[in-house]
């Protein structure tokens, strides 16, 4: 079961000017597995995850202690590129938001302005994409009809079809499945199944029994602190807290 | 299980970020070029960029600071109390500009007192009765257009319907009325938004406690926006002020010997009289430093009016945040 | 009571309806007196030969009614002031809006208010006591009142237009899809040049083509530093007598409902077709390209 690390955070504290939103975090994310971060809302799960690809940096006055890193490097060392960490470490937002673009031109996006300039390679890129993110099928005829047409599911894979196109090495996905019905989730759900054989997967939920059906390890967050971290079966099942426990068995939260 | 990891990840040998990514791109097929050259000239052209784009923005504060400069250090020595309280004399080539001062005031006050109430009256129903569809478009497109209308026809209009048509002659009144007209877009804009920024639940709390439309709109609505309103108003003065085209053929004249003593007199106004003593008089250069002092007089007339309803406006935000 | 209450809402209604159509009226006065006013020309000269005869000489005997060199006027100093205008406007919005921090927008863009606030005599005279003298020696040429002088000022009239309204519009396009675009590994610059901008290109359409209806409708910049010359300019360093400035000028001296003073009005819906037909554009680019916001998810 050993997988080979691939991204961690060593205390990592973040600041919106005075206010500490993450206390002290010290979590690691191994190769091909679903990490899932659960906790209310506040808790700072949503503030962690953006700090994993520096989201965060274009928030004004806000500031981070410790240290982030992949594959052993601290992405925030002064000598790290934000825009390659970026195209390493994809992520999928809350809200489906598709650019007011064709489906192809939203996932050709992503490669074009990393420097990709082949026609052919882009559309083989296109499709392999949509094929992942199991869209190909439902767009294939309408690949030059407006993004923005497609359902709100179609939407959030298109949006993870788009991230796939980059190749990224690690996917955030912060509440995907927030903003859809619960068909569209499940084909979400079956989506992260099949990324996890070549991704590392961290995903932010606030529905447990998703973070149950997706995850092989999950971490719990309270008011910006980690409180406990295990594998998904044994935190859902035997809680090591009183604060887990209280949160999983829906008692507060 | 844990403590295994972290000693494995401390002990992770420093990569440097270039081969690190040129091993992606063989383990996974990547056939773009090499990412880390690429990506620091792409932070280099986005550098050189945002210059230009830095540039552009403080074009304007260096014009504008420009032409302040050029006013106060060729105008300030006009500025006199004789030349802030005297008729021009010795056919304008010497004395002051109180007839023009005044003149101006009495244009803006009238302009404003002529669209101040047409136009809160509009935004109220722009923003509180009326409902979506073609009247509501009409509307706008008319109001929009009003605002496009150049000064030299509203000019023109003014000319033909106030002095000619009522005939009110070259008079303040005609010229007032013209310049209300010209202005009216300015108060519509300013209340529109003032009334906008009043929430909802303000609104529905009054409604709630069996309050009619009319009295949420005149109890709780106006008295909420009035600030904003009023700083349109400010604007809307300033801007009156400042026009030159719109009172050329409805309400100035190039000297007038007495004060305007009713409103269907004739007047001096700043803006004119700095085109007529700069264009038309009898002696152009000599006159220069009348020409700056006069202008100094309505650019901080103006500016003044601007800074102050700017002002206003912002601490206003800050106090509704 | 409640009857009574509502017959007083639906009158209050109408009121307030009533009072808004003024608006909409003082534009179709306008209209109606221009016409009025100006229509009596066409008896003197067809509508062909006033707009497209190239001589002007409304004072001499027999008069020519020729305002194409007005028109001409108008374009190019229209045309000119805006290559200057949209790329400072556009360019200075996307700094506001996209790049420059909280503290420095906020100094900006009031500076850019201010601008906008400057009494167009103030600009006509600058450009006439300090800028002609200035390009005279400058460029040798024989008068710094030319059509190059007279775009550079109304340039500086329209660049706050534009840059506000664009400002607006760039900074109204959602943060979602800008972090759409860095989360996929894109500049800022690219994301500004492949997202923002194609997103609110409608605002920006609109802005620009309000900022070039301020120029070419403005008055007092071309009277006192276009030149004057009614006719067709050869070079930008020509003098120009846009349509503005011509009826400005004039005015005063034309005789009271004589052709000349017919022309003028004339000269006036000729300017006021023009910004009409400028609005038109503007409120079918807002309408047709509607910005992309939350709404469209």
């Amino acid at each position: 079961m050993e997988r080979p690390l691939k991204m961690a955070s060593n205390h990592l504290h973040f600041y919106y000017g005075d206010f500490e939103a993450l206390h002290d975090i010290s979590l690691e994310f191994s190769e091909n597995q679903v990490t899932a971060l659960i906790g209310p809302s506040g808790c700072g799960k949503s503030t962690y995850l953006r700090c994993m690809n520096r989201m965060n940096d274009l928030i004004a006055y806000s500031r981070v202690e410790g240290e982030i890193l992949l594959d052993g490097e601290d992405i925030y060392a002064p000598s790290v590129d934000v825009v390659t960490l970026r195209s390493r470490v994809g992520m999928v937002f809350q809200k489906p938001n598709p650019f007011p673009k064709s489906i192809f031109e939203n996932i050709a996006y992503g490669l074009k302005v990393n420097g990709v300039k082949d026609k052919s390679k882009i559309a083989s890129r296109v499709e392999k994409s949509l094929i992942r993110a199991a869209l190909w099928g439902e767009v294939k005829d309408r690949l030059h009809d407006s993004a923005l047409g497609l359902s709100g599911g179609q939407q959030q894979r298109l949006c993870i079809a788009r991230a796939l196109a980059v190749e990224p090495e690690v996917l955030l996905m912060d509440e995907p499945c927030s903003a859809l019905d619960p068909i569209a989730t499940q084909k979400i759900e079956e989506l992260i199944h099949q990324l996890k054989i070549t991704y590392t997967i961290i995903i932010v939920t606030h529905n447990m029994q998703q973070a149950a059906r997706v995850s092989d390890i999950t971490a719990f967050f309270y008011i910006g602190k980690l409180i406990e971290v295990n594998d998904t079966d044994t935190l859902f099942t035997r809680p090591q807290l009183k604060q887990t426990e209280d949160y999983i068995t829906g008692r507060f939260g | 299980m844990q403590t295994t990891r972290v000693e494995t990840m401390v002990n992770f040998p420093p990569i440097d970020l270039t081969t690190k990514v040129e091993k992606i791109d063989q383990t996974k097929n990547r056939n773009s070029p090499p990412a880390s050259s690429q990506m620091s000239r792409r932070q280099l052209i986005q550098k050189i960029v945002f210059v230009f784009f830095r540039g552009a923005a403080w074009v304007n504060g260096v014009a504008l600071l420009i032409i302040i400069y050029f006013m106060v250090a060729n105008g300030w020595r006009a500025i006199t109390w004789t030349f802030l309280t005297q008729a021009p004399r010795d056919s304008m080539t010497k004395g002051g500009i109180l007839p023009c001062i005044v003149g101006t005031l009495g244009l803006s006050l009238g302009a404003i007192i002529v669209a101040f109430p047409i136009g809160i009256a509009s935004a109220i129903y722009l923003n509180e009765y009326a409902r979506p569809g073609r009247i509501l478009r009409l509307i706008r497109l008319g109001i929009n257009n009003l605002a496009g209308v150049p000064s030299v026809v509203f000019g023109l209009f003014g000319l033909a319907f106030f002095c000619i048509y009522l005939k009110m002659g070259v008079s303040l009144l005609a010229g007032a009325l013209t310049l209300g007209a010209m202005t009216l877009p300015v108060i519509i804009g300013a209340s529109e938004e003032a009334l906008k920024a009043v929430p909802d639940t303000y609104r529905e709390a009054s409604l709630g406690l069996g309050a009619t439309k009319l009295q949420t709109i005149f109890r709780v609505v106006l008295p909420t926006a009035l600030p904003g309103i009023l700083t349109g108003g400010i604007l809307g003065i300033s801007r009156a002020a400042g026009e030159t085209a719109p009172i050329m053929f409805t309400a100035a004249v190039f000297f007038s010997p007495r004060m305007p003593s009713s409103v269907f007199d004739e007047i001096m106004a700043l803006p004119y009289h700095i085109y007529v003593l700069a264009t038309a008089g009898t002696e152009i250069e000599a006159t220069r430093p009348l020409q700056y002092g006069t202008a100094l007089v309505l650019i901080a007339l103006v500016l003044g009016l601007n800074l102050a309803a700017i002002l206003w406006r912002a601490r206003l935000r800050k106090r509704m945040q | 009571m409640a009857n009574t209450r509502q017959i007083k809402d639906r009158g209050m209604n109408v009121f307030f309806f009533c009072i808004a159509t003024a608006s909409i009226t003082i534009l179709f006065m306008i209209s109606v007196f221009l016409f009025m006013e100006g229509l009596p020309i066409f008896k003197v000269v067809s509508v062909k030969d006033f707009i497209f005869g190239s001589y002007w000489y409304p004072t001499s005997d027999p008069p020519d009614f020729g305002i194409f060199p007005l028109i001409i006027g108008s374009v190019v100093v229209t045309i000119l002031s805006a290559s200057v205008s949209i790329p400072l406007g556009v360019m200075s919005a996307v700094y506001l809006a996209e790049i420059a921090r909280v503290k420095i927008r906020e100094i900006v863009k009031p500076i850019v208010e201010l601008l906008a606030a400057l009494p167009s005599v103030v600009i006509g005279f600058f450009g006439m006591v300090i800028v002609a003298p200035f390009l005279q020696n400058v460029l040798d040429i024989p008068t710094g009142l030319n059509i190059f002088n007279a775009s550079l000022m109304l340039a500086f009239m329209s660049v706050p237009t534009i840059c506000s309204i664009s400002e607006d519009a760039i900074y109204s396009v959602p943060t979602n899809l800008k972090e759409a675009s860095l989360a996929l590994g894109a500049t800022h610059l690219e994301t500004i040049v492949r997202v923002v901008l194609p997103a609110s290109i409608s605002g920006i359409s609109t802005a620009i083509i309000l900022g070039m209806s301020r120029a070419i409708g403005e008055t007092m910049v071309v009277l006192m530093v276009a030149g004057g010359a009614a006719m067709v300019p050869a070079s930008i360093f020509d003098p120009a007598r846009p349509m503005p400035a011509s009826i400005a000028a004039e005015m005063a001296e034309a005789p009271f409902r004589g052709d000349h003073y017919y022309a003028l009005f004339a000269t006036g819906i000729v300017l006021f077709v023009f910004i009409f037909i400028f609005n038109i554009i503007a409120e079918h680019i807002a309408h047709k390209y509607r910005q992309v916001g939350e709404a469209s998810l």
